[in-house]
C-alpha cells in the first residue's frame, strides 16, 4: 500500500455538507495496490458465501455441529476481536482519567479502531444468528432475558458502540467543518469515556462469564469461576499489543499524515506500553497460576491438552512478558513489536482454547472451521480495514485537527 | 482531593442515573418447592424399547418418522428431527433401554441463558421454545448440561427443536404424546411431588429391582423428568458428573456484581479524573 502519491486530505471549509460528502466518496490514491489486489477477491467471495448462508442456512457453509454450536465466527470474530478492541478503553482511561497527555496523539486512531472492531465483529454476529430478524427483541419489545449474561453483553455492545461514536465524533465534526456540533460533542467526551470504561469492564469480563454455565463442557484446565476476571485482565494487554502492532503499520502507511512531533513521540509511547503490558501480564500470569494451583489439576498436565496448556502459559504469556520487560529496559522497539505479536497470538490461542479447542474436547467428532468460515472471517476483517483506511485518509485522525477546532478549547 | 459542591452534585447525579438506568439482573429462582411442576417419571425397568413414544412424538410435532431401532453398541442421538430417542445399553444386568429427551429442569440453564426469553420455563413446568422471540444465537445449546436443544443448521428459517412435554396438549388437558402411547406403562405423568413419592415407593417395595437413586431428583438442581433404573446410571449413558445445584447459579455471582460495578466505577473514575486534573495544570505551568 503506497499512499504517498496523493496529497493530505483537506477538511470541509464552508462548502455545502452534502456536496462535500459526495466528493469524499471518490477514491483517493492508487486502486491497484498489493493489498487491494489480495483483499478484493476475498471480500467478493465472502459476499457470495454470505448470500449462500442466508439462502441455505448456517450449516451450508460452516462445520458447526449440535455439540459445538459456536465456532470460528463467535470464538474468533467476536470473543477474540473484542479482546483486541480493548485498547480503546485502556487508552481513554490513561488520557482522560489519568490525564496522561503524552498519549493524546493516538487516542483517535485507537478509538476509531475499537469502534470499527465492535461494528464489524458485532456485525459478524448477525451472520451467526439463525433468526437475525429477531435481533431487536432484547433491545426493544417485550423479550428481556435479564438473567442472561448474553443479554448484558448485547446491551453493552450497543451502548459501548454509541459511547465510542461520541468519543470519535469530534473528528467527524472537524472533517465536516461543523463548528457548533464540534463544541457540543467535545463536551460530551468525558462522560462517554467514563461510561465506556464501565461498559468495557463489564462486557470484556462478560464474554468470559457467558461460558460459566458450560462447566462440564470446557476442559478443566481452562474452566474456572475466574474466567471473567481472566478475560478482563488479558483484554488490557491484548488491546495494548494491538495498538503497538497497528501503530507500527499505520506509522509507515500513513506517515504523510503524522506530524514530526507525533512521529517522534510514538517511540516513547511504545516504550511505555511495553511496561504496562509487562506488568499486567505478570498479574495475569500470577492469577492463572493461582487458579491452576487452586484447581488441583496437576495430573492433567501430562496429557496432550496439558502440554497445550503449558505451551500457552509459558510460550505465549510468560515468554512475551519477559520479552516486554527486557526490551523495555533495553529501549528496543523491534523486540517490543515482536513481543506484541507473540502476545496477540497468545490471546488468540487463549480465546480459542476456551471457546473452541477446549470446548467439548472430549466429543467424538471435533469441530474444525471450514475454509468458507475462514474466508468470511477474512472478508469481515478486510472490509473493516478498507473502511478504516477510508476514514483515516479523510478525517483528522492521525493528522492535526484544523486550527479552529484547537482554538475552540 | 477536595470535594466541592459542584463535584459532589456531579457524583450524586451520575450515581443516581446509573441506579435508574442500570439493568436489574435477577437470576431465576423458580425452585420446585413453591410450585409443583408437572413432570414425567420414566421407569427403565419397565421399558421394552418398542419406540411407540418416538413415533407418537414425531407425529405430535410434525417431524419425520424416526429411523433405526435401539441396539446395544450404537447410540442414536437426538437431533433436529428427533426430540426423543430410545437407546439400548449392555449393562451388568443385561440389555436395558433408556429414553432421552429434554429434562425440563426446575431452574433451566437454557432459559436463564436465553437473552430474549424464547426458552421459557412455564408455570406448569414444561420448558418451551417460542419462535417469535428466538434470534437463533444457540446460547441455550452451549449452556444446557444435557445437550438437549438442537438447531436446524440447514434451514434459512431455522428452529430450535427440543421436547416441550407436549405443552399444547397439556393445555388442552391431555397427557404428553409419549406418556399416552406407552404400552408398557414405563412413563407416568403427574406432578413432581407425586412422582417422587411414587418413585420412592417403587424403590422401597422392590429394593432388589432398583438402585436407590432417582436420577433427576437433585441433578442440575432437580429436573422435571425423573428416572428409575436397576443399574447405576453411568451404565446407561447418563452424565453422572453434573452438579447438584442449578446451572444458572454459576453465573449468578457475575450478574450480581454488575450493578455494583455500574455504581462504583463511574464514581471512582470521575474521582481519579478530578484528582489528576490538578497535576496536569502544574505540568502545563512548568512547560
Amino acid at each position: 500500500m503506497s499512499n504517498t502519491t496523493y496529497a493530505i486530505a483537506k477538511d470541509n471549509d464552508g462548502k455545502n455538507i452534502l456536496k462535500f460528502i459526495l466528493g469524499e466518496f471518490k477514491p483517493k490514491g492508487k486502486i491497484f495496490t498489493p493489498f487491494n489486489i489480495i483483499s478484493l477477491p476475498i471480500m467478493l467471495l465472502g459476499l457470495v458465501l454470505i448470500v449462500i448462508r442466508f439462502w441455505k442456512g448456517i450449516g451450508s457453509i460452516t462445520n458447526l455441529t449440535q455439540e459445538v454450536p459456536w465456532g470460528l465466527w463467535i470464538g474468533f470474530d467476536v470473543v477474540t476481536g473484542v479482546a483486541f478492541a480493548g485498547g480503546a478503553y485502556v487508552i481513554t482511561f490513561m488520557v482522560y482519567i489519568l490525564n496522561m497527555k503524552k498519549y493524546h496523539s493516538i487516542v483517535r486512531i485507537t478509538v476509531l479502531n475499537g469502534f470499527l472492531a465492535y461494528v464489524f465483529y458485532a456485525g459478524a454476529l448477525l451472520l451467526d444468528l439463525g433468526r437475525p430478524w429477531n435481533v431487536v427483541n432484547p433491545i426493544i419489545g417485550n423479550s428481556f432475558g435479564t438473567s442472561s449474561v448474553l443479554f448484558l453483553v448485547a446491551w453493552h455492545f450497543l451502548l459501548y458502540m454509541i459511547a465510542q461514536l461520541i468519543e470519535f465524533s469530534p473528528a467527524i465534526a472537524e472533517w465536516l467543518g461543523a463548528r457548533r456540533a464540534h463544541k457540543i460533542l467535545s463536551a460530551m467526551t468525558l462522560a462517554a469515556v467514563i461510561f465506556g470504561i464501565t461498559l468495557s469492564t463489564l462486557h470484556q469480563s462478560g464474554l468470559g462469564a457467558m461460558y460459566l454455565m458450560a462447566k462440564e463442557k470446557i476442559h478443566p484446565l481452562w474452566y474456572s469461576e475466574f474466567i471473567p476476571v481472566m478475560f478482563f485482565v488479558s483484554s488490557i494487554f491484548a488491546g495494548l499489543s494491538l495498538v503497538i502492532f497497528e501503530g507500527s503499520i499505520s506509522n509507515k502507511v500513513f506517515s504523510n499524515q503524522i506530524s514530526d512531533k507525533n512521529q517522534k513521540a510514538h517511540h516513547g509511547i511504545v516504550i511505555s506500553f511495553a511496561k504496562v503490558c509487562a506488568v499486567t501480564m505478570f498479574a495475569y500470569f500470577f492469577l492463572q497460576l493461582l487458579v491452576f494451583v487452586h484447581g488441583q489439576h496437576w495430573d492433567l498436565l501430562n496429557t496432550t491438552m496439558g502440554y497445550w496448556y503449558l505451551t500457552e502459559m509459558l510460550g505465549f504469556v510468560l515468554f512475551p512478558m519477559l520479552l516486554f520487560f527486557y526490551s523495555y529496559r533495553r529501549n528496543n522497539i523491534l523486540l517490543i513489536k515482536i513481543a506484541a505479536i507473540i502476545t496477540m497470538l497468545g490471546i488468540i490461542i487463549n480465546r480459542l482454547n476456551v471457546t473452541i479447542i477446549g470446548f467439548r474436547w472430549d466429543a467424538v467428532s471435533h469441530y474444525y472451521p471450514s475454509w468458507m468460515e475462514i474466508v468470511v472471517t477474512l472478508a469481515v476483517i478486510f472490509t473493516e480495514i478498507w473502511i478504516f483506511r477510508w476514514i483515516i485518509n479523510r478525517m483528522p485522525v492521525l493528522r492535526e485537527s484544523p486550527t479552529w477546532a484547537i482554538n475552540q478549547k | 482531593m477536595s470535594i466541592n459542591r459542584r463535584s459532589f452534585f456531579k457524583f450524586l447525579s451520575l450515581t443516581g442515573l446509573t441506579l435508574a438506568v442500570g439493568k436489574e439482573s435477577v437470576a431465576q429462582s423458580d425452585k420446585g418447592q413453591e410450585v409443583d411442576f408437572l413432570s414425567i417419571l420414566y421407569d427403565s425397568t419397565r421399558c421394552v424399547g418398542c419406540q411407540s413414544c418416538e413415533f407418537a412424538c414425531a407425529e405430535a410435532h410434525d417431524l419425520p418418522e424416526p429411523v433405526g431401532s435401539p441396539a446395544p453398541g450404537t447410540i442414536r442421538k437426538l437431533d433436529e428431527t428427533n426430540r426423543s430417542v430410545i437407546n439400548c445399553y449392555n449393562t451388568s444386568k443385561g440389555e436395558m433401554y433408556v429414553k432421552q429427551q429434554c429434562m425440563h429442569c426446575n431452574e433451566p440453564a437454557c432459559s436463564s441463558a436465553c437473552l430474549t426469553n424464547a426458552m421459557h420455563k412455564t408455570q406448569e413446568g414444561p420448558v418451551i421454545w417460542r419462535g417469535n422471540k428466538c434470534m437463533g444465537c444457540r446460547y441455550c445449546m452451549v449452556s444446557c448440561p444435557f445437550d438437549i436443544p438442537k438447531f436446524e443448521f440447514h434451514s434459512a428459517n431455522p428452529k430450535i427443536q427440543k421436547c416441550n412435554m407436549c405443552f399444547d396438549r397439556i393445555e388442552e388437558g391431555k397427557m404428553p404424546a409419549c406418556v399416552e402411547n406407552c404400552p408398557a406403562e414405563a412413563l407416568v405423568f403427574g406432578t413432581r411431588r407425586e412422582l417422587i413419592k411414587e418413585a420412592r415407593k417403587r424403590i422401597v417395595e422392590n429394593p432388589d429391582t432398583y438402585v436407590d437413586q432417582i436420577y433427576g431428583e437433585h441433578e442440575a438442581g432437580g429436573t422435571g423428568v425423573l428416572y428409575l433404573a436397576s443399574v447405576p446410571f453411568n451404565e446407561l449413558g447418563f452424565r453422572t458428573n453434573l452438579q447438584k445445584t442449578s446451572y444458572p447459579e454459576l453465573s449468578k455471582g457475575f450478574l450480581y456484581s454488575v450493578p455494583t460495578i455500574f455504581v462504583l466505577w463511574p464514581a471512582l473514575l470521575l474521582g481519579i479524573h478530578e484528582a489528576t486534573k490538578n497535576n496536569q495544570v502544574k505540568e502545563d505551568e512548568n512547560e
